[in-house]
C-alpha cells in the first residue's frame, strides 16, 4: 500500500515543484515512488494535477476516492479534486481562489468562499491562509511550500527529508524563504 | 550506480546517454519534447543534438546519422510519424548500421494531442521491432538496450513511450553515461541504399526474412514474460502492465507484453495452457489479434468481446472493473467514485499579455463574417475567442483556407499558423495557394519560439537547439519568394495599425501574408521585459464589460466594474478596446 498525495492547482502555481520536493524526499530514504504530472497546453492556466504515491512499485495513477491527501493550491481546485480523497484522507488548502476568466467573460455568477467551502462536505479539510504565510516568508511565490509544510505532519517522510529535499529543488537564492516558508505552514492554525 | 527521482522523458535520454549516443534529432511535440531539451541542455561534452523543423527531416537525418555508423535517436509525438512515414516505410527496408531508435510518443486520451492513434501498428506495418515500456525505469533500460538491437539486426527500432511513461515520474536506477569514439564513414552499397525496383525487392525478402529471428530475440531478451499460476490469465502491455500488476488477485497468470512482434509459438504454448484469457492494452488490439490468431476455443475477454474500450487511457479503477466484468480475481474493487462537483470549468487559456489574443480580437473585428482555418499551437486556445473554425493537423491551416476557397465559398477566409508550424509543413501550402491563386488571407502568428511544447528555439529564434547564435530566418523573404505579393510585418501590439493592415488585405486579391510578430510574453518575462502594469480607473469605468469579454485572464469584474489583477503584463490591448478610455498604464496616472 502506497500513500497517495494529490497535488492541485493552476498551470503556474508551483504543483510540479512541491512533488519534485517529495519524489526527492522519497530517494533520500530509499524509498520507492512514483509521479504523474501534468505538461504541454494543459499548463496554459487551466487546471492541473500532480499525483504521487510513496512507497508504490507500479504505476503512478491514482484512483477517485482513494487519495490519502490532497493538497491544494487553489481552494476552487480543492472542490474540483476533492471525489479524489479516501474515506481517511485529509484535505490541505489554500484560502484563495482564482475565477477562471470563462466566468467573467460568458457573465456567470462567480462562485462565494461560503459556496466553495460548503463543496468540500464533510470531509477531514484544513484551510490554510498561505498568501498571507508566504508573504510573511518573504515572497508570495513560495505558497506551495507553506502548504507542503503544513501537510508535513501527514506525510510519511522524515522532516529533515523534506527540508533536504527543499534545498537541492528551489533555486539557490531563494532557499531561505522556501525554509521560513516550510516553517510557517507548519505551524499555521487553521483560518476557517 | 545513482538514484535519481526523474521524469520518464529525463530517464530516457539518460539511457541514450549510457549508450554512447552520438546524434539526436527531434521536432517537439508533448509528451516527447523533454528527451531532446534534457539531451540539449546538459554542461558537459553531449552527443550532437538538433531541433529539426518536422519530423521527416529530422528522421531521414538521423537515419543519415545511422547509415555513417553512428547511434541516433529521432524523437516526435505519435502524430509527428504520420509526417515522416515516408521514410519510416523503406528506411525498414534499407535497414540501417548504427544503432537507430525511434522515439514516437503515444498519447492515449490524447491530453495534448489531435487523436490517438496507437504507434504499435507503424511498427507492425514497417515490420519493424517496437518496444512498449511499462515503467520509468523500463523506459529507461529498454531505450538504452534499443540501439545494440537495432544493431543485431539492422532495423530502425521503434520506442513507443506513452503519456503516461513520458511525464510520469519515478525513482530511477541510473549507469554511467558513455562516450562514443564512433567516427561517421558512409561506406557506399547502392543495393542496400538506393531503392530502385531491381533492389527494393531484394530488399523486402530480406525483411520479411529478419522477422522470426527478431520474435524469438525480443522473448530472449526478457521484454515478453510470464508467470503460470491457474487456469486463468491476463495477458498486458506498455503501462496497462503496472495497473494489471497493482490489481489482479495473486492466484491468476499474467503475461507481460513489452516488445513486437510477438512470438506466436511462445504466446500460444502460454495460452493453450489457460481456459480464461483476458487482454488488457490501451488503444489499438494489437496484443488481442495475435492472442486470438493462437487462442483456438479458448475464450478470449477484451476489446473485441466489448470488455475493454478501444479509445481512451486505462487506470486502476477502470482494469479493475473490466477484470470484474469478465470474473477475473482482483485485489481490490473500486467504489463508483462520486462525480466531481459542478463548478464552473478551468480550461487552459492564453496568457496574459499573449499577443495571439490581440490579433486574433483584431481578425474578428476586420473580418466579421469571416471563416477561421487553423492550426497547432497555443492559438488553438483562440478556439474560445471565436477565431478558430478547423485545426486538423500541422500545417493545414494554408490548406484548408485555400481548399475552401477553391470550393468556392464566397465568404472572406483568414486563417492563423504560428511560427514554428508555418517553417514545419506551412510553407508548401503557401506556395501552392499562390501557385493556384487562391484568394485567402494568411496570419502567421509569429512569436520567435515553439512556445507551446516548452519554448523550444526554432529557426525564427535565432539560437540552435545546442544555443549557438545564427542568423534568424526571414518569414517575409520567405513568403516573398513563395510568390506572395502582399506580405506586411507587423506586431499587434498596436492594434489600430494592426487592424489597418488587415483592412488592406482584405481589399486585395490573391494570396494575403500578415506577419503578426510579436516575441511571446513568456520569453519576454524570462528576459525580464518590464512594461509596468494597467489599471481601470473606478470612475471613468462604465461597466461595459468590452475589455472582460477580450479574454484576458487579468481582467476580472468586481462589483460590476472591471479590474486587472497582478498577472496584467502591460501589453496595453485593454486600454486600445476600452470605449471610454478607463483604463490606462499605472505610472502614468
Amino acid at each position: 500500500m502506497s500513500f497517495d498525495i494529490l497535488i492541485v492547482g493552476i498551470g503556474g502555481q508551483g504543483t510540479i515543484l512541491t512533488s519534485n520536493i517529495i519524489g526527492r524526499a522519497c530517494v533520500i530514504e530509499g524509498v520507492s515512488v512514483r509521479g504523474a504530472e501534468t505538461h504541454g497546453m494543459a499548463q496554459r492556466g487551466g487546471s492541473v494535477e500532480t499525483q504521487i504515491r510513496i512507497g508504490q512499485e507500479f504505476g503512478p495513477l491514482i484512483a477517485p476516492g482513494t487519495a490519502d491527501l490532497i493538497i491544494s493550491f487553489d481552494l476552487m481546485e480543492a472542490v474540483r479534486s476533492c471525489h479524489y480523497i479516501g474515506e481517511k484522507g485529509k484535505i490541505l488548502t489554500a484560502r484563495e481562489y482564482v475565477i477562471p476568466t470563462s466566468v467573467f467573460m460568458q457573465d456567470y455568477p462567480p462562485p462565494d468562499e461560503h459556496m466553495l467551502i460548503s463543496g468540500l462536505g464533510d470531509r477531514d479539510v484544513k484551510i490554510i491562509d498561505a498568501r498571507r504565510l508566504a508573504e510573511e516568508a518573504g515572497s508570495i511565490l513560495t505558497q506551495n511550500i507553506v502548504l507542503l509544510g503544513a501537510a508535513s505532519s501527514c506525510i510519511p517522510l522524515r522532516e529533515s527529508s523534506l527540508l533536504e529535499a527543499i534545498r537541492l529543488t528551489v533555486p539557490k537564492k531563494t532557499v531561505e524563504i522556501n525554509l521560513k516558508a516550510f516553517e510557517l505552514g507548519k505551524n499555521a492554525s487553521i483560518c476557517i | 550506480m545513482d538514484v535519481l527521482y526523474l521524469l520518464g522523458n529525463e530517464a530516457i535520454a539518460h539511457g541514450c546517454l549510457e549508450a554512447a549516443l552520438d546524434t539526436a534529432f527531434g521536432y517537439p511535440g508533448t509528451p516527447s519534447s523533454e528527451v531532446i531539451d534534457t539531451l540539449r541542455t546538459r554542461q558537459e561534452s553531449q552527443p550532437y543534438v538538433e531541433w529539426s523543423v518536422n519530423e521527416k527531416v529530422a528522421y531521414e537525418q538521423a537515419l543519415a546519422s545511422s547509415w555513417c555508423g553512428m547511434r541516433s535517436i529521432v524523437t516526435m509525438k505519435h502524430v509527428g510519424l504520420n509526417v515522416a512515414a515516408d521514410p519510416l516505410m523503406t528506411s525498414a527496408y534499407t535497414g540501417v548500421k548504427g544503432g537507430f531508435v525511434l522515439l514516437t510518443a503515444d498519447d492515449p486520451f490524447a491530453h495534448s494531442s489531435q487523436n490517438e492513434q496507437d504507434s504499435r501498428c507503424y511498427a507492425a506495418f514497417a515490420r519493424i521491432p517496437c518496444l512498449d515500456p511499462s515503467s520509468v525505469q523500463e523506459a529507461h533500460d529498454m531505450v538504452r538496450d534499443a540501439f545494440a538491437l537495432s544493431e543485431e539486426f539492422s532495423l530502425p527500432v521503434l520506442f513507443r513511450p506513452t503519456t503516461r511513461i513520458c511525464h510520469s515520474k519515478s525513482d530511477v536506477s541510473l549507469g554511467p553515461v558513455l562516450v562514443s569514439e564512433r567516427k561517421a564513414v558512409f561506406e557506399k552499397d547502392p543495393s542496400q541504399y538506393v531503392v530502385i525496383p531491381a533492389h527494393t525487392r531484394v530488399l523486402h525478402k530480406k525483411l520479411n526474412e529478419k522477422q522470426p529471428a527478431l520474435r524469438r530475440r525480443l522473448v530472449e531478451l526478457g521484454y515478453n514474460r510470464c508467470i503460470v499460476r491457474s487456469k486463468i490469465a491476463v495477458i498486458t502491455g506498455g503501462v496497462a502492465s503496472a495497473y494489471v500488476q497493482e490489481v489482479l488477485a495473486d492466484s491468476v497468470s499474467i503475461m507481460q507484453i513489452g516488445a513486437y512482434p510477438i512470438d506466436e509459438q511462445w504466446l500460444g504454448d502460454f495460452v493453450r495452457s489457460h481456459d480464461t484469457i483476458m487482454v488488457i492494452e490501451e488503444l489499438a488490439p494489437v496484443i488481442e489479434e495475435v492472442v486470438r490468431q493462437v487462442s483456438g476455443d479458448i475464450q478470449v475477454f477484451g476489446k473485441k468481446s466489448g470488455h475493454v474500450p478501444y479509445e481512451g487511457e486505462l487506470s486502476l479503477e477502470r482494469v479493475s472493473a473490466y477484470l470484474v466484468s469478465a470474473q477475473i480475481p482482483v485485489k481490490k474493487e473500486y467504489p463508483k467514485p462520486l462525480s466531481p462537483a459542478a463548478l464552473p470549468v478551468r480550461p487552459p487559456i492564453l496568457c496574459a499579455g499573449c499577443m495571439h489574443r490581440t490579433a486574433m480580437y483584431a481578425i474578428k473585428k476586420v473580418f466579421r463574417d469571416g471563416i477561421f482555418p487553423s492550426d497547432i499551437g497555443c492559438y488553438t486556445l483562440g478556439l474560445q475567442l471565436g477565431v478558430v473554425d478547423t485545426t486538423i493537423c500541422m500545417g493545414a491551416s494554408i490548406t484548408i483556407a485555400s481548399g475552401m476557397a477553391q470550393a468556392g465559398e464566397e465568404r472572406d477566409i483568414v486563417c492563423t499558423i504560428g511560427d514554428s508550424t508555418f517553417l514545419h509543413t506551412g510553407i508548401q501550402g503557401l506556395l501552392n495557394a499562390v501557385y493556384n491563386d487562391a484568394c485567402i488571407t494568411v496570419v502567421i502568428l509569429d512569436n520567435r519560439v515553439t512556445a507551446m511544447t516548452g519554448h523550444q528555439p526554432n529557426p525564427t529564434t535565432g539560437i540552435t537547439a545546442s544555443g549557438v547564435q545564427i542568423p534568424a530566418v526571414s518569414l517575409e523573404m520567405l513568403c516573398r519568394s513563395c510568390g506572395v505579393r502582399f506580405v506586411e510585418t507587423i506586431s499587434p501590439s498596436d492594434l489600430v495599425q494592426f487592424i489597418g493592415v488587415l483592412k488592406e488585405a482584405k481589399a486585395q486579391p490573391g494570396v494575403k501574408v500578415v506577419i503578426a510578430k510579436q516575441p511571446c510574453v513568456i520569453t519576454e518575462r524570462r528576459a525580464r521585459v518590464n512594461r509596468g502594469k494597467y489599471a481601470v480607473s473606478n470612475t471613468t469605468c462604465i461597466g461595459c464589460k468590452a475589455c472582460v469579454k477580450f479574454g484576458c485572464p487579468a481582467i476580472e469584474l468586481q462589483g460590476g466594474l472591471a479590474y486587472i489583477t497582478d498577472l496584467c503584463s502591460g501589453c496595453g490591448a485593454c486600454a486600445q478596446i476600452c470605449p471610454v478610455a478607463a483604463i490606462s498604464r499605472e505610472a502614468d496616472e
